[in-house]
Order: structure tokens, then C-alpha cells, then sequence
């Protein structure tokens, strides 16, 4: 299994495309012999990191390390590492003999010993006797099998594997997940995996890397991931989940959904906002009322295959997903209760919108790219730089871009038992958070207001 | 009506236009001055020194037109497809350009500048017309596939350890092949056959075998002319088959 010592360390890594940073100051290491899996949705920069560590791609800032040493101005030829890459990218010139063999030959390797490995290889990825075939005659499964091959023929220190199993379907997908996990324990070489799928994820990785926006959000084993999210978007990008706004009242007490839980966590402090993460499967029945801790209505049930799924309205006005063996009509009360171990709660990263700005004159504020109302302040003066506090609540959206006095689009959303909380993310790029009770779909441009009495204005020292 | 009754137009048209002439052509090269069948036109040939000695000297210039356009038209179509290298569409613009152009015009205007700068008209100056005239033939089935060509496999093969020079000669070559197949097609089957060039650019001092069709049917001896054109429409026709991979050589015209 993996050891202790690095293959490949990233180090304050940066990417800007133009303007756009792909990739925000990572950090990151591999250890040889591990599984490492970088997940997120697309446009995260988990790609981007990939190609940086094959080469096709040089850092801005930062240096990447192999065994200690920078490689990040070394061209991709001369890396010992070999791609599988996401649409295969097979010699459609070559048979699949020769495209196996292709970085053999390069290295001049003795032709005999070449046929030899190409043969071993093949075996490998059990397409023996399809030597002399075209690639264009292969399915997609037979060619991810080449590409798998003509990578690990020429036995590199890494094997970058770029969403290889995307284009398959859903059964070959799982079956291939099981061969290059078996591939991975015999051969003991470092895999680091593309992926935007979960599950793949978590079915093959030592270690995932949660990416979003260019940054990392979360490192640690599939367990770690899953159980102990750090932020409502790993919560919310691994599995189901309920996220809820919760209140720590003290160590291992926490107040969510009107009501109270004994928790494991520790240290936050007393009487703090937090989030607090529940998976649908850790929310049980029970017909015992000494150990029902709250009471719900169901509202929907719907059979996944394995599992229920039901939606649940509590009797303090909440929606829960619950995933049970058993399922309960819809209409029927029910007694739940929740263990303390499966309780995970979160710092919140914010509790309010904090802009910075500068007065216009006495009843204006310029910020965000627009010019807002505010009441009049008092000892502030045009030209003064300030810092706005907006309550997530206190944002207005509207269905019509050129109704705001500035515009956005719907970037991100999570529901949070009883409202929405959104990430607006404006045409300035300037982040804007808001709870809302209205529905809006990601993607949805809207306009972005907000209601004088809303703007709470402060001096803010320039530095 | 019929969607295939829309073709009707053009098959009336390929009728008259293609396939008549051809039969035309077929029709008097076997026929004498009288209009009986034989088969006098075509061993004439076989026995005409000048002829035969004019064929191979046009097949000589078409290869040699044909090689240097793809040594010249190759790497103009790979930097032009390259978008590091080309960011802008004027360059593309600028090689097509001469196209718009009437190809005689543009064929008197070279004589009259080799004229002007004292430069004598022989097969220098004929190579030059043709591989002005036909360049941009070849460059554009090669950029094309070039343009298209999956920048994976690039990265794939680099993957594997192929510097940037092994890359071109084990990747791009080999899949541009297409476009230089259909390139080769589009140079030297009209070269082979043309006699203006040669006309303007050596004043008739070099003969084509373009030109001895032109000069016998110019002097109405149609049968000798038809049995020629024929015999040359054999040779290209040949030549089309050895090109091999038709198909993607057409494709890479699209």
C-alpha cells in the first residue's frame, strides 16, 4: 500500500487562463504507490491540475516536484508518467500492436523484448489476440483497454488517468472500476485520476482531492470525505445529504431544525451559527417514543432500487430526505431520531454578505460595479471608503437582468431544509450569498438589488 | 413530386456535358477521316516519336510540378493550420488570393515580368507558372486536414516520450497523408494536361502533350486530337487508382 514518501508534491500552484485563475494557489502531494483521485465538477481545474503534472501545461506561479525535484519547465516527453486520456486518442493510423508499442520503439527498445511486453501488457488488460486489429474496429471498452495498455507498457512512475471511463456506459464503467482497482493493487504504481463522478471516486480512490472553483476544498480518504465534509459544497458534491443552518449551543450540543441533538464535536465554542450535514441514510424510524427526538409527516416515497427515498416534513416546518430498507406510506406520521456519531457539523464560511465600497455622496454607495441607494449617513462622505454588510436574506433577486441595478447569474444553490441558499455570482465576478424561499435554477440570470434600509454602512480604514 | 425527381436537371446535365463529350471523344478517336471504325489514331501514337518524346516530357514536368508543390505547399499548410503560429485568418486569405485571379492572366503577367528582367523563357520559367498556378491546390487539401486533424493524438504520442520532431513524422505526417493524396490528384492530373502555361511561359519551345492535342485539333485532324485526349484520360485515370485511399483523399476537400 502507499508509503510515506512523496513521488509528487505540488506547491503554491496558480493557473490563469487571461484573466481567469483555473488553478488558486495549490497544494498537494502524492505518495507513491496511491490511488489519488481529483473530483469536482467541471471547470474546477481538476483537468488543469492533470496537465500540469503530465506537462502540457507550465504553472504560473509555483513549482511541482517529482522525488523532490522541479519538473515544471521539463516538456511531457521527457516525464516518466503516461495518460489515458478521455476520448482514448489512439493512433487511428496504427494497429493496436503498434500503437502499444509506439512508446517502446521510441525508447528503442529491442524488438523481441517489445513483443514481449506488448503481449504481457495485453494480457493484462485481457485483449489478447486483438494485436493485429484496427483500433477503429474496437468498441469503446476494447479501446479504453489499448489506451490503458499503451500507457502502462512503458511502466511509468505515474499513470494520469483523464475521466477515462466518461465516454462508457454504465455497466462496462463499473466493471472497469473494479479491473483498474485490481490493476492498481498488482502493478503498485501511483494512479492520479480524473473524475468528475462521485462514486467512481469513491470506489477507487486511497485519496480524493475535492476541487471547486480552482481551489481545494477537502483531502482525505473516501471515508474521511464523506463522513466529515468541511464545507457545505463537499457536503453537497459527495452523496446525498441534508444541510441544515444549525446554532452549536455548546460542545457536542447543536440546535438544527428547531430542535436540539446531542453531537461529537467539540470547540466551536457556545451559541455559534454553524451548518450541520446529516445523510439521508443516518436519519432513522423508530416506533419507541423515548427514543423519537422529533416528529415528521412523509410527503413523498419513492423506490430507488435498493433503498427508499422519502421526503419528510417535520413538525417545525422542515423538509428532510430520509433513505430507509422500509418504505412508509405517504401521510403517515412518524417518530425519527438521529445517533450523535452522524451529526457533522460545520463552521460556516460566512454569515453575511461583506462588500467593500466607497460613499458617492451622502445617500449613494458604489460597490459590486453599481451605484446603490442608502439611507442617509451620517459623518460619511463622498469619496469615503466603506464596508457594506448585507444579510443573505436581504437580497433581492429579480427575474429580469436590467430590473437590478447590477446583474448576475445563479452559480451555485443548496437547499437547506426550509429555504435556498444561493451563490450569485455577478457579471463584475464579485460573489453575492442569499437565502431565498423562492426557486431558481442554476444558471438563471437574475437582476441584484437591495432595499436601503438593508445597507449596513461602516468606514473601512484603507491601508 | 419526388424528392429524386430534383436530380433530374442534373443528370440532363451531366448527360449532355460529361458524358456525351466523352462518348464524342471515344467516337473519333477510333474513327477515320471517313468515319469507319479503326484503330490507326491510336497506334500513330505508338509510332510518333515526337508524341511519345512530348508525353514524357509532360509527365516529367507534372511530377516535377507536383513534387515541388508538395514541398513547398506542405509546410505552408502545416503553418497555416498551426494557431500558435497563424492567428489570423489574412495569411489563409492571402494564399487563396491569387485564385481570384484569371490563371491566364496571371500566367501573361509572369511571362511579361520574366520578359521585362531579362529572364529567358525555357522550362525554369514553366516550372515557376505551374507551381504558381497550382500551389494553392495543394496547400488547401493539406491545411484542411491538417486544421481537423484531433490535437490528442499530438499530445497522446508527445505523452509517450515523442519529442516535437517525432511527433510530425510519426503523427501528423501519416495522418495528413489524405490531404496529400488529394492534393497530388488536384496537381498533377491538370498539369499533364495543360499547354497555356507552356505556351506563354516558353513560347511553345517546350511542347506539352496538352499542347499536340491543341495544335491537331486546331488544324482539324479531330481523330488524331480525340485518340490522344483519350489516351491521356487513360493515364489519369490510372493514376487515380494507384492514389489509393480515394475516399479519404475526397474527404479531405470537404
Amino acid at each position: 500500500m502507499a508509503g510515506e514518501e512523496h513521488i509528487i508534491d505540488l506547491k503554491h500552484v496558480s493557473k490563469r487562463f487571461g484573466d481567469k485563475v483555473v488553478l488558486d494557489d495549490i497544494n498537494l502531494y502524492v505518495r507513491k504507490g496511491e490511488f489519488v483521485t481529483l473530483l469536482g465538477p467541471s471547470g474546477c481545474g481538476k483537468t488543469t491540475t492533470l496537465r500540469l503534472i503530465s506537462g502540457f501545461l507550465a504553472p504560473d506561479e509555483g513549482e511541482i516536484l517529482l522525488d523532490g525535484k522541479d519538473i515544471s519547465r521539463i516538456p511531457p516527453y521527457k516525464r516518466p508518467f503516461n495518460t489515458v486520456f478521455q476520448r482514448y486518442a489512439l493512433f487511428p493510423h496504427l494497429d493496436v500492436y503498434e500503437n502499444i508499442a509506439f512508446g517502446l520503439k521510441l525508447q528503442k527498445v529491442p524488438e523481441d523484448e517489445i513483443e514481449k511486453r506488448v503481449k504481457r501488457v495485453l494480457k493484462l488488460v485481457s485483449m489478447s489476440d486483438y494485436e493485429d486489429r484496427d483500433v477503429e474496429s474496437l468498441s469503446g471498452g476494447q479501446q479504453q483497454r489499448v489506451a490503458i495498455a499503451r500507457a502502462l507498457v512503458n511502466q511509468p512512475k505515474i499513470l494520469l488517468l483523464d475521466e477515462p471511463l466518461a465516454a462508457l456506459d454504465l455497466k462496462m464503467r463499473k466493471d472497469m472500476q473494479i479491473e483498474l482497482k485490481e490493476m492498481h493493487k498488482k502493478l503498485g504504481i501511483t494512479f492520479i485520476y480524473v473524475t468528475h463522478d462521485q462514486e467512481e471516486a469513491l470506489t477507487l480512490s486511497d485519496t480524493i482531492v475535492v476541487m471547486n472553483e480552482g481551489k481545494i476544498q477537502q483531502i482525505g480518504t473516501p471515508t474521511d470525505i464523506y463522513n466529515e465534509p468541511v464545507n457545505c459544497f463537499v457536503a453537497d458534491f459527495i452523496g446525498e445529504s441534508n444541510i441544515l443552518k444549525g446554532r452549536m449551543l455548546r460542545d457536542r450540543r447543536v440546535a438544527f431544525i428547531k430542535h436540539e441533538f446531542d453531537c461529537v464535536d467539540e470547540g466551536f465554542g457556545e451559541d455559534v451559527p454553524v451548518d450541520v450535514v446529516v445523510r439521508p441514510e443516518d436519519i432513522y424510524f423508530t416506533t419507541d417514543p423515548a427514543k423519537c427526538q422529533f416528529k415528521a409527516t412523509v410527503n413523498s416515497c419513492t423506490f430507488k432500487g435498493v433503498h427508499y427515498e422519502m421526503w419528510v416534513d417535520t413538525d417545525t416546518g422542515y423538509e428532510l430526505m430520509i433513505q430507509d430498507y422500509d418504505p412508509y406510506e405517504v401521510g403517515t406520521e412518524v417518530m425519527l431520531y438521529i445517533d450523535p456519531d452522524d451529526i457533522q457539523v460545520m463552521r460556516k464560511e460566512r454569515t453575511r454578505n461583506v462588500f467593500e465600497g466607497r460613499m458617492v455622496d451622502e445617500t449613494h454607495v458604489e460597490m459590486l460595479g453599481g451605484s446603490f441607494e442608502c439611507l442617509p449617513q451620517d459623518g460619511l462622505s463622498a469619496g469615503d471608503p466603506v464596508s457594506v454588510e448585507v444579510r443573505f436574506e436581504a437580497v433581492d433577486l429579480l427575474d429580469h437582468q436590467e430590473d437590478g441595478v447590477i446583474a448576475g447569474e445563479v452559480h451555485f444553490l443548496l437547499y437547506k431544509g426550509d429555504h435556498y441558499h444561493l451563490t450569485i455570482l455577478t457579471d463584475f465576478g464579485d460573489h453575492i450569498w442569499v437565502d431565498t424561499n423562492d426557486i431558481w435554477d442554476k444558471g438563471d440570470l437574475v437582476g441584484i438589488n437591495f432595499a436601503q434600509k438593508d445597507l449596513k454602512i461602516s468606514k473601512r480604514n484603507e491601508a | 413530386m419526388k424528392r429524386s425527381h430534383w436530380s433530374i436537371p442534373y443528370v440532363v446535365f451531366m448527360a449532355i456535358f460529361v458524358v456525351l463529350p466523352l462518348l464524342l471523344v471515344m467516337l473519333y478517336a477510333f474513327q477515320d477521316e471517313s468515319g469507319r471504325f479503326t484503330l490507326a489514331n491510336i497506334t500513330r501514337f505508338f509510332s510518333d516519336s515526337d508524341a511519345l518524346g512530348t508525353f514524357a516530357v509532360s509527365l516529367e514536368v507534372a511530377i516535377e510540378n507536383t513534387l515541388i508543390c508538395i514541398l513547398l505547399g506542405y509546410p505552408a499548410a502545416w503553418i497555416l493550420a498551426n494557431k500558435e503560429l497563424n492567428r489570423s485568418a489574412v495569411t489563409i486569405i492571402l494564399f487563396i488570393m491569387p485564385m481570384w485571379i484569371n490563371a491566364l492572366m496571371r500566367t501573361l503577367a509572369t511571362a511579361e515580368i520574366f520578359n521585362m528582367i531579362g529572364i529567358p523563357l525555357g522550362k525554369g520559367t514553366l516550372l515557376f507558372g505551374m507551381v504558381y498556378d497550382y500551389l494553392p491546390f495543394m496547400i488547401y487539401p493539406i491545411y484542411n486536414v491538417l486544421a481537423k486533424m484531433d490535437r490528442s493524438y499530438l499530445e497522446a504520442a508527445q505523452d509517450l516520450g515523442a519529442t516535437p520532431w517525432k511527433v510530425f513524422w510519426k503523427i501528423t505526417v501519416p495522418l495528413s497523408m489524405p490531404g496529400v493524396t488529394s492534393g497530388i490528384l488536384m496537381v498533377f492530373m491538370p498539369t499533364v494536361s495543360t499547354f497555356a502555361i507552356s505556351e506563354f511561359l516558353t513560347n511553345n519551345k517546350i511542347k506539352l502533350f496538352g499542347t499536340i492535342i491543341q495544335e491537331n485539333i486546331n488544324s482539324s485532324m479531330w481523330n488524331y486530337g480525340a485518340a490522344l485526349a483519350f489516351i491521356m484520360l487513360i493515364i489519369i485515370g490510372i493514376t487515380t487508382m494507384f492514389s489509393g485511399e480515394r475516399k479519404e483523399a475526397e474527404e479531405a476537400l470537404i
